[in-house]
């Protein structure tokens, strides 16, 4: 909290300024060592050591490991029973439209084929199902960057303030396989090619 | 030539619940002798073996995506690799579909989709029925 209420005010702005002017500040005289004392460049080290010391407190009062341990595992299993709970009321809902349709068959005639009219509308509308797991598994892949994000913020600023864990830098972007380019999951309504526009790509080629 | 409704379909989906929609329309269509795998790898071990009159496939799932699937079949000098081929995910980039068509994929069906479209497919793919 300490550190979103800085960058509200400012503070932070302030600090990273603060930064550059010292090591601006630092560099200068070590150019020109003949003109200033040991002692003024040290206090300026020193300075710098403070504010850097300052910004390690707070990201580690910001308890990044929980983002790790906690927040993104919480929020990926929520995520996860989402799926499951749905999967459960979609298999529950076309068990029903299993009996409907055998219902139907014995029916027979125009009301048998109304009925199996509408148990066609409702299997079809069953694959939200599908869409809505690819969309969550979008929403959990994007969680997990976020989070290697944090971690590899708090490596670059060291890893002894409290609550912050080490990063693994095993995974790369570099590595990623041909096939993953393709691999975007269902497209949000507004942005979505259309299975007209699918239809008018395929006929290009003949 | 008509279609033959006995013949033999796989489809492919990582998702059980698409597996049993898909299934259930292709029912409703006339189409009963339907075989399942849940990603490219078990499709493809399921192709060897049997003789499949179409193959309808998702193209993301794990080991093996579809469009890996579909370019191993077309690869192959077996007789599967003539096999008809439907694309049916969520992947509805223009690249995607480009990229599908060039692996030799036969028509391409973006999820959701309904019973119509599905049959006007196959149509497109194996003739009137």
């Amino acid at each position: 909290m300490g550190e979103i209420t800085k960058q509200k005010d400012g503070k932070s702005s302030y600090e990273k300024e603060q930064v550059v002017k010292i090591i601006n500040s630092v560099i200068s005289k070590v150019e020109h060592a003949e003109d200033i004392s040991r002692d003024s460049i040290f206090q300026e080290l020193r300075e710098l050591k403070r504010i850097i010391d300052e910004a390690r407190k707070e990201i580690g009062l910001a308890r990044p490991g929980d983002i790790k341990d906690k927040h993104i595992p919480t929020a990926t299993d929520e995520l996860d029973a989402v799926v499951d709970s749905t999967a459960e009321a979609t298999g529950t809902i076309m068990d029903c439209c299993d009996v409907v349709s055998e219902i139907a068959g014995k029916v027979g005639g125009q009301n048998g084929d109304a009925l199996i009219g509408e148990v066609t509308k409702i299997y079809e509308a069953c694959s939200f199902q599908d869409i809505t797991g690819q969309r969550i598994t979008k929403v959990v892949e994007t969680l997990k960057e976020i989070d290697e994000k944090v971690q590899a913020l708090v490596s670059v600023l060291g890893e002894q303030a409290p609550g912050i864990i080490e990063v693994d830098d095993s995974k790369s972007s570099d590595g990623e396989d041909e096939d993953s380019v393709f691999l975007n999951g269902p497209q949000m309504p507004e942005r979505a090619v259309t299975q007209d526009d699918i239809d008018k790509i395929l006929a290009e080629f003949d | 030539m008509a279609v033959d409704k006995n013949m033999k379909i796989l489809i492919v989906d990582d998702y059980k619940t698409m597996l049993r929609i898909i299934s259930n329309l292709l029912k409703q269509l006339g189409f009963s002798n339907v075989d399942e795998a849940a990603d490219g790898s078990e499709a493809f071990g399921k192709v060897k073996q049997e003789t499949y009159g179409l193959i309808i496939s998702d193209w993301n799932m794990e080991p093996m995506t579809g469009l890996d699937f579909l370019k191993k079949i077309r690869e192959s000098d077996d007789v599967y690799k003539d096999t008809p081929f439907i694309m049916i995910t969520a992947e509805s980039k223009t690249e995607n579909v480009i990229a599908a068509k060039q692996a030799g994929v036969n028509n391409y069906i973006v999820k959701p989709f309904n019973a119509e479209t599905l049959k006007n497919k196959m149509v497109a793919v194996l003739g009137s029925f």
